[in-house]
């Protein structure tokens, strides 16, 4: 399996999916050699074998960029990078692929290739042409995800392309997801398969949430208020500058909103700004990046969750939000609605009704209630074991496909 | 027991809602009409539905009955028709309503009392209920010149106050689910008398029947598919068994053409059956009034708890099953006083469309999140959509209503 981070050293999402999947299967009694660009411990990981590509730390790992932008070399041209050069992404991806070259000449032919994301496809596709073994790419966002509504980086447009093309069976996060790889990348439908990630419950633990970290949040609840939070990177992806629209206009109509913006990211001075303009600077709340007990009690003070991406592959902070007991409000380019009923859906750009949710969900304890009470019932069904099972289908039927 | 004749009672339940149109927030106190959906593909625009049922369902099926009614003396049926239904059939197919006026002048078509606007004011306001009622009765008056004598309430919402009442009103009989739990070892193909009152008779739905042409018609995965005339006449004499003296089928109207579509042969097999049934000397139909005069009552029944005829529980909680229908209900009804006090006609008649039963129907949750999204026909995107939708007109009809008060306490 070729991954780019497993927690704890991961920046989002991708690493806490790869390992609850990782996990899963190990325990269908699948062996698993998991290959990460960075050398670092990560605890609870007996059940795999763990492979450092390089050195590197894991902050390094992507040169000083995380793993979800590409957008510092773009204007290099692709190929000047000299593999020794690890403060450039595309220098650790040659490591990496070099590394995965070397494991697999040694001897580890495995049954199937499993790559995660664009960052490890080219290592999944030499890996292929070495061992004969099935190539499955599993797509957990695309470069079209990632740049929002803006056209990204068209060298990962590339090395996405290759890979999916070279793989022998693709696996989508959400039918989102798999529209983006049929229609965006032109790969037949049939190729594609949707496996929804899922939530591991065990691992959201059970702790005591701290009234102290939003004190004055909690002082605002007890006045009435309702607190709408959002846990995300603040990127063009993540369609909050609409989110910020939305809550001014909702503000017209009742002003006991009040919302919750923990993360960080390159857009958080234009949030700011926006507020401002909008004269609701004192209704926003911007926490900076979260980790830790302020992480989760962000998730435990808001009555209402949003996720107001603007392409959005899965989504796993809602199904997080909602094991909080938060309501949701979902866009409907998020994946994980496909997987959810008992939320309220918008289009990432309609401000208005989106306003007309948060309002409605603020005024009515039962819609409120409804909302947490059927959500939870939902999203507890959720399981790894389902996507292990899955994958693992994947791998045989591959197997038998390919010719010995 | 033995009776000369054996009658099918065939009821027909015909009915629209006003829906409610997208409205938002930001309507609320800005604009009234909760009923104008302007986006004429949406499945909330009235005019869109009522046109497509009239085409698919109303105009094919009355012309089928009325040639049914002019080919066979022996057939009859009986109709609730609500009055929400006859504003918008009025409105924009008032050819419907002349063809059920065609029908109603035979003489062999019953109309059946229910309340004006469909709703579930018997279990909030018994004053308001009796209101619907007397609302519904001058309709029928008016639009068809003929007096109601049987009573049905809402979605078959039946108890044994409910009979006490339509027993005191003078009403001659009344309709409810022959539900088996209820029934034990009884048949519904028997006249009955309610407990507790005197001379109202009772009329219980076959729901077996009943549901084989409701329900099960159309569906390719029954064993039974496609229904024969022949068959359902098989089934029809196996019910009536040695002395029964009647079988109830009642159902929606649009269960021809609308939820039953053409091509699923519902038309014809309806054709059919009847003549096939008819064939017998024995066998007839019966209005619900003649119904209940056909036998005497074969005992006393009692429902202290209500039953109605959805799903398999039987009971309101498609209509008051979860917090946000009971909040509506609460919020609804508080205003009756003060919506009722402002005499303005136009604020009474929205208040009173929002009290449809199906208002609350669309924020039914108990399938919802089992995966069955469609066990629940709705024109919202989810319950809770239809909630938060319903809730800013609601929103809206208090506002006018303080704006009465405010009025009030000026002038």
């Amino acid at each position: 399996m070729l991954g780019w981070e497993l927690p704890p050293h991961n920046s989002g999402g991708l690493g806490v999916a790869c390992y609850h999947m990782a996990r899963a299967i190990a325990s269908r009694g699948v062996s698993i050699d998991f290959v990460l660009p960075y050398t670092a411990h990560h605890p609870d990981t007996e059940f795999m074998t763990i492979h450092g590509a390089t050195k590197l730390d894991p902050i390094n790992r992507n040169g000083l960029l995380s793993a979800y932008t590409g957008e510092v070399w773009a204007d290099h041209e692709d190929g000047d990078e000299d593999e020794s050069d690890m403060t450039n992404i595309r220098g650790v991806q040659r490591r990496y692929v070099k590394y995965v070259d070397r494991l697999v000449r040694r001897g580890k032919r495995p049954d199937a290739i499993h790559a995660h994301d664009w960052l490890t496809m080219e290592a999944g596709i030499r890996a292929k042409q070495l061992t004969n073994a099935p190539l499955i790419v599993h797509v957990h966002a695309t470069e079209f995800d990632r740049s929002g509504e803006e056209r990204g980086n068209p060298i990962i447009h590339e090395i996405e392309y290759q890979g999916l093309m070279m793989a022998d069976r693709i696996i989508a996060v959400s039918g989102i997801t798999k529209g983006i790889i049929v229609h965006k990348y032109g790969i037949p439908a049939d190729k594609v398969e949707v496996v929804h990630n899922a939530i591991d419950l065990a691992s959201m633990g059970s702790y005591e949430y701290d009234r102290r970290t939003y004190r004055y949040l909690e002082d605002l609840k007890k006045e009435g208020y309702t607190v709408v939070g959002t846990v995300t990177r603040f990127t063009v992806q993540k369609g909050l500058t609409h989110l910020v629209r939305a809550a001014a206009r909702a503000s017209e109509k009742y002003d006991k909103l009040v919302f919750l913006f923990a993360g960080d990211g390159e857009q958080r001075d234009e949030l700011i700004q926006l507020s401002a303009e909008l004269g609701i600077s004192d209704k926003i709340f911007f926490t900076g990046f979260v980790r830790g007990r302020q992480w989760r009690d962000a998730y435990n003070v808001s009555d209402v969750f949003v996720m107001s991406s603007v392409s959005e592959p899965f989504g796993l902070t809602a199904l997080e939000a909602a094991h909080h007991n938060s309501a949701l409000i979902i866009s409907r380019q998020s994946g994980v609605g496909e997987v959810l009923q008992s939320i309220l859906r918008y289009d990432f750009w309609d401000i208005d009704r989106l306003a007309d949710q948060l309002v409605g969900i603020a005024t009515s304890p039962a819609l409120a209630d409804s909302l947490r009470d059927d959500v939870r019932r939902e999203y507890a069904r959720l399981s790894w074991h389902d996507v292990a099972a899955k994958c693992e289908r994947i791998y045989s039927a591959m197997k038998q496909g390919v010719p010995a | 027991m033995s009776v000369d004749k054996r009658g099918i009672t065939l009821y027909l339940h015909v009915h629209q809602p006003w829906r409610v149109r997208h409205y938002t927030v930001f309507d609320t106190a800005e604009a009234h009409d909760y009923f104008d959906e302007p986006d004429h593909h949406s499945d909330r625009n009235n005019r869109k539905i009522m046109e497509k049922v009239a085409a698919k369902s109303y105009r094919p099926m009355n012309a089928l009955l009325e040639k049914l009614l002019h080919r066979y003396p022996d057939f009859r049926l009986s109709l609730s028709i609500s009055g929400v239904f006859i504003e918008q059939a009025l409105e924009w197919a008032p050819d419907v309503i002349e063809s059920f006026q065609r029908l109603v002048a035979t003489g062999r078509v019953e109309i059946v009392a229910e309340t004006y606007y469909h709703s579930l004011a018997f279990f909030y306001s018994r004053d308001e209920f009796e209101r619907q009622v007397e609302l519904h009765r001058q309709k029928i008056r008016e639009v068809f010149g003929v007096e109601t004598r049987v009573f049905r309430n809402t979605e078959l919402a039946y108890n044994d106050e409910l009979a006490k009442w339509a027993d005191k009103q003078g009403f001659d009989g009344i309709l409810a689910e022959g539900w088996d739990p209820i029934l034990e070892w009884r048949s519904p193909n028997y006249v009955y008398r309610p407990s507790g009152t005197e001379r109202i008779r009772l009329l219980l739905k076959n729901y077996r029947l009943s549901d084989d042409l409701a329900f099960r018609f159309g569906n390719r995965d029954w064993s039974e598919y496609p229904l024969q005339a022949d068959t359902y006449d098989h089934w029809m004499r196996d019910a009536f068994g040695h002395d029964s003296p009647l079988v109830n089928l009642f159902m929606d109207y649009e269960t021809f053409g609308e939820h039953q579509w053409e091509d699923t042969g519902i038309f014809d097999f309806m054709e059919h059956f009847v003549a096939t049934w008819l064939r017998d000397d024995t066998h007839t139909f019966y209005t619900v009034s003649e119904a209940i005069k056909s036998s005497e009552p074969a005992g006393d029944i009692s429902m202290p708890d209500t039953v109605t005829w959805a799903d398999t529980e039987r009971d309101l909680t498609a209509w008051l099953g979860n917090a946000m229908q009971h909040e509506i209900m609460r919020h609804l009804y508080a205003l009756e006083h003060d919506v009722l006090h402002s005499g303005d006609v136009g604020l009474i008649g929205d208040w009173r469309r929002l009290q449809t039963s199906d208002h609350v129907y669309y924020m039914c949750t108990k399938y919802f999140n089992d995966g069955d999204v469609h066990a629940y026909f709705s024109p919202y995107e989810s319950p809770y959509e239809a909630f938060l939708n319903y809730m800013n007109a609601l929103r809206d009809v208090r506002y006018r209503v303080l704006d009465y008060r405010r009025g009030d306490t000026h002038g």
